[in-house]
């Protein structure tokens, strides 16, 4: 099926952008990076298509291409993996990116440095996908790290902005602390199941018996894999960086910060089902993190004022949602929020990306107001994944939400308290969406005449003219509006059967995490407390129910009584300053983890041993070197009776020496 | 018979006038006599070995130390005139341009 085309040819363009792009006009480079990356999901489609036609036994489809590593016992080859799960991710990679792309060629095409974003962006696409077809641990790893390298170039692509530099940093810095969880993980499973091939893992894995003690080596996995998600996939403790990483330009938040880097570790999560669904202690601690995640960014999310700040922690919460899911086995739902996720939060990033755009770089909500009668597709199009992530029936993200609420309840490793969490993060998220749309899009424009003339207020871009707000060019829109259709309709392949449709996504994916819906329906059956269809309405009821509490909190504060947020600041003002200020984690972390760090480095391993030490000792030698010549030279006098004076002396020596010899 | 000891203790007193005079004056030409003072002890030692031993090896030995002097003192003699036609000197201390 040559699946080695879907991630070389994103590849080929990177290369080509990247070695040549300086020189080739501005159509040629987007020619290349569009061209490529359509290339790519062309035959995504075409894979898809030949997949369809293939019987249940040759799923997966496995094919290797050439050896990696052969040391002793182990060895890795490079080789991709075909089943649906990754063919789910690798068409919504491909289809979102090349959105994405789309959009990129009208938001950069000022900016300077455009060979160089869309190399990056290529780049970007080139590793996500070896990262979610790859068919073994060591190639994930591989597309793993890459895309985290992708994400700092990209994030600090702005180099000269020190702000940017810094958040390309930190988002590296943070995702290797996750790494390192991941690694010891490979290094724990190349011990003991000595390979980590896929169908090698699994297959030992699933030899295993359940561990219900709590610790033993899949649980360790677990946790280990679940530390390198929470690293890439913006969880707890190790959230920090996403929002840094807004400096970034808009596509690259909307392609890497929401639809596909970010999702790569609920990706792998579900990918080590097999690890998973034998560990209820690891599933737990994934199923706490999750949803503390989720409530604690929606909390962070309500009081910002940027608009990509707002998202970015609407992202998190979102991905809190997912690794909630599979914290509780329900894989397949967790997939089904990833996929309606990547259509909605593309969706509203690159929006977003269109009203600052229209706005000549303002990001600051506070100076928004009233867009809607000059924007008015962005407005449409941000209503619909607004009303999406908000879980509004029978928008996508109602029904994917709708699962994971219902099965945190219901699964066999789930627990009223992850669904109730769920719901409350669910009244917010609707509540700080729904303040976002009011803000932007209502009420009086409140903006600066000059944007421009306040160039650190988070704006980004560097338009040298005043602007009256205008739309965006067609080729900024239409990729709004096809993810806008996706928004609406996207659900609707995973419609429950108590609503009456048959989930078809459930079904496609199922084979995927088969033996867990087998020993989940055995449990099913024989644990009492077996949930009903009825059950189901009315958890459904409850959360639309708290959805729509929150849009009508965010209609009374920043529609019909504008003052009252003010005043709410002023009567909780701690409260406000500790929310706004994210909890003071970043200052903690600056404090408790980064200044001893820095300072160790600084005055220790950099003055007192690499300066003192290192240089010391060759600076030192040198010296030593020098002192000694200095002395010999003074041999040489140029003083004809000093000369005379050391024949002599040696001389005497040898006289000495052979009496010695004579002597004994 | 002269005890060889009397010769021997002679001939190291001589050398260490030579070695004396070579290391303190600081005429050229006086430096080279006491250079030629240190081959004539070295000689008389050879020639002391010589008869006390019956051998006739020391006084062969003799004649090719005096050849070497002789040569030397040559060289010699050319080279403290080509030192005094440049530095019209005969002080060793100025003979100097080497000087640090």
């Amino acid at each position: 099926m040559n699946l080695w085309l879907i991630p070389l040819l994103p590849l080929a363009g990177a290369i080509i952008n990247g070695l040549f792009g300086r020189r080739f006009a501005k159509r040629t480079v987007s020619a290349v990076g569009l061209g490529f990356v359509a290339a790519s999901m062309v035959w995504t489609w075409v894979v898809t298509f030949r997949f369809a036609g293939l019987p249940p036994g040759a799923i997966p489809h496995i094919e290797n291409y050439a050896p990696w590593v052969a040391a002793g016992d182990f060895s890795a080859n490079f080789g991709l993996y075909l089943d649906q799960l990754s063919l789910l991710m690798a068409l919504a990679v491909t289809g979102v990116g090349f959105l994405i792309h789309v959009y990129s060629v009208g938001y950069m095409a000022h900016e300077g440095g455009y060979y160089r974003f869309f190399s990056f962006l290529n780049l970007f696409m080139f590793f996500m996908l070896t990262l979610v077809l790859a068919n073994n641990y060591l190639l994930m790893f591989v597309g793993w790290e890459g895309v985290g390298l992708a994400s700092y170039l990209l994030i600090g692509f702005f180099f000269l902005r020190d702000s940017a530099s810094s958040a390309g940093k930190k988002a590296f810095i943070v995702n290797r602390i996750g790494d390192f969880g991941f690694l010891i993980g490979l290094f724990l499973m190349v011990k003991h199941f000595g390979t980590l091939d896929f169908t090698g893992v699994f297959g030992s894995a699933s030899k295993l018996p359940m561990e219900t003690a709590g610790a033993g080596l899949l649980t360790t996995l677990g946790l280990l894999l679940l530390l390198g998600a929470c690293g890439k996939s913006a969880q707890l403790p190790l959230y920090v960086w996403l929002p840094d990483a807004m400096e970034g330009p808009t596509p690259v938040s909307a392609l890497i910060h929401a639809a596909t880097m970010v999702t790569a570790g609920v990706y792998m999560i579900a990918r080590s089902h097999a690890i998973f669904d034998r560990a209820p202690a690891a599933l737990m601690v994934v199923a706490i993190i999750g949803c503390a995640t989720a409530l604690y960014a929606a909390t962070i999310g309500m009081v910002q004022h940027d608009i990509k700040r707002v998202l970015a922690y609407s992202t998190i919460s979102q991905l809190g949602y997912m690794v909630l899911a599979c914290g509780v086995a329900a894989y397949s739902a967790g997939m089904f929020h990833l996929m309606t996720h990547a259509f909605f939060k593309a969706l509203l990033f690159l929006a977003a990306g269109s009203v600052i755009h229209a706005l000549g770089g303002q990001q600051d909500m506070r100076y928004m107001g009233g867009l809607r009668k000059h924007i008015p597709v962005t407005f449409w199009t941000m209503t619909a994944a607004t009303f999406a992530i908000a879980g509004i029936f029978p928008l996508s993200g109602f029904f994917s939400k709708d699962e994971i609420l219902w099965r945190a309840y219901s699964s066999p490793f789930g627990a009223w308290g992850y669904w109730a969490v769920g719901v409350f993060t669910a009244f917010l998220t609707a509540f700080y969406m729904f303040r976002l749309w009011f803000l932007t899009f209502f009420g009086e424009y409140r903006g600066e005449p000059e944007p421009e003339h306040h160039p650190e207020r988070g704006g980004q871009e560097h338009h040298a003219q005043p602007h009256h707000i205008h739309e965006s060019p067609k080729v900024m829109l239409i990729p709004l509006v096809l993810l806008a259709i996706l928004s609406v309709g996207g659900g609707w392949v995973g419609v429950p059967e108590v609503l009456g449709g048959s989930n078809h996504f459930e079904h496609f994916l199922a084979p995927v995490f088969e033996e867990h819906t087998a020993s989940a329906a055995e449990e099913a059956a024989a644990s009492p407390a077996e949930p009903t269809g009825a059950s189901e309405i009315t958890l459904t009821v409850t959360a639309t129910g708290a959805a729509l509490l929150g849009i009508a909190l965010a209609w009374l504060l920043y529609y019909r009584r504008r003052d009252l947020p003010g005043k709410l600041r002023q009567r909780y003002q701690t409260a406000y300053q500790i929310l706004e200020q994210k909890y003071y984690v970043d200052e903690l972390y600056a404090a408790t983890i980064v200044w001893p760090v820095v300072n160790f480095s600084r005055t220790v391993l950099w003055r007192f041993i690499d300066a003192g030490v290192i240089d010391g000792t060759v600076n030192d030698s040198a010296d030593a070197a020098r002192q000694v010549s200095d002395r010999v030279r003074r041999m040489q006098s140029g003083n004809i009776r000093s000369y005379a004076g050391w024949v002599a002396l040696g001389g005497a020596a040898v006289i000495a020496y052979m009496v010695w010899l004579g002597v004994r | 018979m002269i005890p060889l000891a009397y010769y021997l203790l002679l001939s190291a007193i001589l050398f260490g006038c030579g070695v004396m005079g070579f290391l303190i004056k600081r005429n050229i030409i006086v430096i080279f006599m006491c250079i030629e003072l240190m081959l004539n002890a070295v000689n008389l030692a050879f020639v002391a070995f010589a008869a006390h031993w019956h051998n006739l090896n020391g006084q062969v030995f003799v004649f090719f130390v005096m050849v070497v002097a002789a040569a030397e003192a040559a060289v010699g003699l050319a080279i403290i005139i080509a030192v005094f036609r440049t530095r019209e000197t005969l002080n060793v201390d100025r003979v100097n341009l080497l000087k640090l």
